[in-house]
């Protein structure tokens, strides 16, 4: 008789054998990341507003990191020309990003809370859509969208932080890219002048290595870590 | 006047619009702190900067 591949009879596992139990996933977490970075992540959220190349990415890597709660924000669909940076496949091409994404990130933590909102963010919603979230990253491409939300968060809700991104189209340096706290409640990454304006195409090395070091400035944030 | 953290004097009191102006930067891509309290977007034009004061500009450039 084949072993099953998960002991059914223990009260924690769902009924589908393949999927394993949040105290399996918790219980991994904990063994590498430990229990006080466990319980941290999971009591956080955190709002992206944009879900291309970095949000995607950042939502990814948070949802990894054993988050609880994500708010995610992008009026888009998946396009083809996604593909070099975006965590999208061909499979999810016509579908609207919020969706595709979080299909994937129940893939990695079926237990994570999320709330999507597609349609555009504006300075209008902005406050509204992030209200439960210490911390929202910006993640959108267009600079003057970028200028609107950071201004918006930091001039509505003082409380929040906002880890933001500038400068990480093209192939310049990976070292060039860096995480700066700039102002009060604001952190920026990126290196600060490769933009798309310049003509300089979006590609996925730089896009993933921004989207990771804001993700990790929201790790740390949400550690109590305020330095850069 | 310290703008970024490096030191430029500032010969007469300006308006913010016009210090970002006569620097090159967008309003519509900045945000500004000033003396570490962001500068709300409707205060740019009746915001006075001396040279007593510390500025942090941050210009965006699009890509993401």
């Amino acid at each position: 008789m084949e072993t099953p591949r998960v002991n059914t009879k223990d009260p924690g596992i769902p009924s589908d054998p393949a999927m394993p139990s949040k105290e399996m996933l918790a219980q991994v977490l904990i063994q590498r990341h430990t229990r006080p970075v466990y319980e941290s992540m999971q009591a956080a959220c955190v709002g992206i507003a944009g879900l291309g190349g970095l949000g995607s990415n950042i939502a990814v890597m948070l949802t990894r990191l054993g988050i609880g709660r994500l708010i995610l924000a992008d009026f888009d669909l998946v396009d083809l020309s996604n593909l070099n940076r975006q965590h999208y496949m061909i499979s999810h091409l016509g579908m609207e990003k919020t969706k595709a994404l979080a299909q994937q990130l129940y893939q990695i933590n079926p237990y994570i809370d999320l709330t999507l909102y597609t349609k555009r963010v504006t300075a209008q919603n902005a406050v509204s859509i992030f209200k439960d979230c210490p911390i929202v990253c910006e993640a959108f491409d267009n600079a003057g969208a970028k200028a609107e939300l950071v201004n918006t968060i930091l001039e509505n809700c003082p409380d929040k932080t906002i880890v933001a991104a500038s400068g990480l189209a093209g192939y310049g340096s990976a070292n060039d890219i860096k995480t700066r706290k700039v102002m009060k409640h604001f952190y920026l990454s990126g290196d600060n002048e490769s933009g798309i304006e310049d003509g300089l195409c979006l590609m996925a090395p730089r896009a993933a290595l921004c989207a990771a070091h804001q993700a990790n400035m929201v790790l740390r944030l949400i550690l109590n870590i305020s330095e850069p | 006047m310290k703008v970024n953290g490096e030191i430029f004097t500032l010969t007469q009191p300006t308006r913010l619009t016009d210090y970002l102006a006569q620097r090159g930067f967008n309003t519509g891509r900045v945000a500004v702190e000033l003396n570490g309290d962001i500068v709300p977007k409707g205060a740019y034009e009746t915001t006075i900067l001396s040279d007593a004061d510390t500025l942090e500009i941050v210009h965006f450039v699009g890509g993401g």
